[in-house]
């Protein structure tokens, strides 16, 4: 039954098949049994199971308050959630019990979500590996899965499986690992680099980053107020499109979302797609990319011409500059909004007693680590008076010449780009943390960061197994504002590369499948 | 049948021949490497962020982050206005002027560490940073 889509169990739940509570306690149940992959921080196993039994009544009197009734879902510990502790996996708000809802939450939990916990992080959304919070790495599902299992070379006997798992990819990792584990149905990540298109690719899920401005970012706790959004991640594009339909709309209490009306939607089955133009953009073919994804973005392109889509070849020519645009843009918003964590009204504060600023020097010192201190002070150099138009109206010039370069692509006709997520498939840990956070993700943000400059809607969909046998995605890059199509773009390639379901292999106890999951033949 | 399909696409690319790898570099536009901070700026920097540097690893951190960030310079930007926003075609949404919500001082003084009544307790403040001779910081041996 976890293996299940988000839909599927809907019906399921309404059916009377399986009962809120039931679901709820395999889902705790797995993520106890997955305790290994560090993917949860927090489980509120109280509240969930009320929240569970609260749906079983409404299904019992025939009223589900709708397709969310009941489904369990995980949440990223950057968003603020009632009684719940949100930490942002930093020792700065260790202990914090927020107290409210961010509206995201607060949506789905009147559709009658059950949330079952907040998912590990790289401390305050910073980095692209999960691997700097105060709690640990996150672990990628896959590296525990019979399909990498096969693939990788026993190296000798003393190195025990314990030292060769992967990266889930950040920053969003403990949301995606919790979606691929089967721990949820869903989950909200966050996206202002690609935290979470980078972790849907490597962990095999789904990862839409819906357009700036369309879900609320009320209870977030900011990166980069302009270029920050909910993300959602699911195992397939159905259940994102149900996801988004519940998360979207004005909110009065973010003025950065728009107010037009929003209509949920459902996905049609396209079948016919000669009227689809694609766009290959060339600039995405950068040195760094694994031949493995090069030849997996080509079959693509050749997957939609040979179904009749035409397909062109467009330019983005200050795609190379946008890695560097969104660091300096990034660091400088950093450094204002960290600015708030002072101590005095939540959060960490430090013993200092001084005065105000030791107090404030002090308890900063102690919360952040590394990765958040260096982008603080890095931010706080481009902000300087002599440095502010050399660096940070710059970078703001050269965001338009980037966010243009788009408006002329999709002017010209092209209905959606497909592109690369990640350079590769995901990197054993030990290999990745040889260079530091910042070098990593300057490595791993740049095919997905220049969609959060534009501010446009773009998705990672699961394609094919690589060569050592673990997950790689391609993206979908859309209009503004026009996620219905560019799901529906989504939706079509996933039904044609059939992505295989991962084969786990640690758990045990926790295969009660309602659902046979057929081997179908995958897309590589 | 394969290498045909992934020779047709690649052709058309025209594949960047220097690394890349984020560090920069392309050719003959490429600035002069920054000079070094001065510690008086990273001085300046640890006051106004209040966020101290640590250690030369903190330092050279930063050396790289400006480094990088130089390579903005090569492009144009002559007559383009910056952008603050991806919605600045949009108004600004505005609403009514109504106390919706509030009284929630309980909860708010929950999560301070020291409090008094209903009142969040300081240190006392106007006294500044102590300067960086005076100061345990990395910066001092610099």
């Amino acid at each position: 039954m976890l293996r299940a889509s988000l839909r599927q169990v809907s019906a399921a739940l309404k059916e009377g098949r399986v009962t809120p509570t039931e679901l709820c306690q395999q889902c705790l149940s797995l993520i106890k049994g997955t305790k290994f992959l560090n993917a949860y921080i927090t489980i509120a196993e109280e509240t969930a199971l009320k929240q569970a039994e609260a749906s079983e009544e409404r299904y019992k009197r025939g009223q589900p308050l709708g397709v969310l009734d009941g489904i369990p879902i995980a949440v990223k510990d950057n968003f603020n959630t009632a009684g719940i502790e949100t930490t942002c996996a930093s020792n700065m708000l260790r202990g914090y019990i927020s107290p409210y809802n961010a509206t995201v939450v607060q949506k789905l939990l009147d559709q009658g979500a059950v949330l079952l916990g907040k998912t590990n992080l790289d401390e305050f959304a910073m980095g692209s590996g999960s691997t700097d919070g105060v709690f640990g790495p996150v672990r990628n599902p896959w590296s525990y899965s019979r399909q990498y299992k096969e693939k990788s070379v026993p190296k000798s006997h003393s190195e025990d499986k314990e030292s060769n798992w992967v990266i889930t990819g950040g920053s969003s990792g403990g949301s995606a690992a919790a979606v691929s584990s089967f721990t949820c149905f869903a989950a909200l990540g966050s996206d202002t680099g690609g935290s979470t298109r980078n972790p849907a690719a490597h962990c095999g899920v789904v990862g839409l980053k819906p357009t700036y401005g369309l879900i609320s970012r009320h209870g977030l706790i900011p990166l980069v107020n302009s270029m920050d959004v909910p993300g959602i991640l699911t195992r397939c594009v159905d259940d994102a499109a149900v996801v988004l339909g519940s998360l979207a709309g004005h909110d009065p209490k973010d003025s950065t979302t728009i107010q037009d009306n929003f209509k949920p939607f459902e996905l049609p089955n396209l079948t016919d797609v000669s009227k689809l133009s694609i766009g290959i953009p060339k600039e995405y073919h950068v040195p760094g990319l694994s031949g493995e994804i090069l030849a997996l973005w080509s079959k693509a392109a050749d997957l939609f011409q040979n179904a009749g889509a035409k397909v062109v070849e467009v330019t983005l020519p200050h795609t190379r500059y946008s890695i560097v645009c969104y660091h300096v843009l990034c660091t400088a918003e950093v450094a204002s909004n960290m600015a708030r964590f002072d101590g005095l009204e939540y959060g960490h504060r430090s013993d200092m007693n001084e005065s105000t600023e030791s107090m404030y020097a002090a308890t900063r010192r102690e919360g952040f680590n590394d990765v958040v201190r260096g982008r603080i002070l890095s931010g706080s150099y481009f902000l300087l008076k002599q440095n502010y138009e050399k660096y940070f109206v710059k970078a703001q010039k050269v965001r338009r010449l980037i966010a243009n370069d788009f408006v002329k692509v999709f002017r010209s006709g092209v209905d959606v780009l497909l592109t690369p997520t990640t350079l590769s498939d995901a990197a054993p840990y030990k290999e990745f943390i040889k260079e530091d956070n910042r070098t990593r993700s300057a490595q791993n943000d740049i095919l997905t960061q220049a969609a959060n400059m534009a501010g446009l809607p773009a998705i990672n969909v699961p394609t094919a197994l690589s060569e050592r046998g673990l997950p790689v995605g391609l993206q979908f890059i859309g209009r503004s504002f026009q996620e219905q199509q560019l799901l529906t773009v989504a939706k079509w390639f996933e039904k044609q590369v059939q992505f295989p379901m991962i084969q786990l292999e640690e758990v045990k106890g926790h295969d009660r499948d309602v659902f046979q999951h057929k081997k179908s033949a995958s897309f590589s | 049948m394969r290498a045909l399909a992934l020779a047709r696409w690649v052709r058309a690319w025209r594949v960047p021949a220097r690394g890349h790898s984020g560090h920069g570099g392309h050719g003959a536009h490429r600035p002069p490497p920054q000079q070094k901070v001065s510690v008086e700026v990273l001085d300046h920097l640890e006051h106004l962020a209040l966020v101290d540097f640590r250690d030369s690893e903190g330092v050279e951190r930063l050396q790289k982050a400006i480094e990088f960030a130089d390579q903005l310079h090569e492009v144009n930007t002559d007559g383009v206005e910056p952008m603050d926003s991806v919605l600045e075609d949009r108004c600004l949404y505005l609403r009514e002027d109504d106390v919706t919500e509030g009284n929630c001082t309980k909860e708010l003084l929950q999560n301070a560490r020291e409090k008094v009544e209903e009142y969040f307790v300081a240190p006392p403040g106007n006294i500044p940073l102590p300067k960086l001779e005076e100061r345990d910081t990395f910066l001092q041996g610099s």
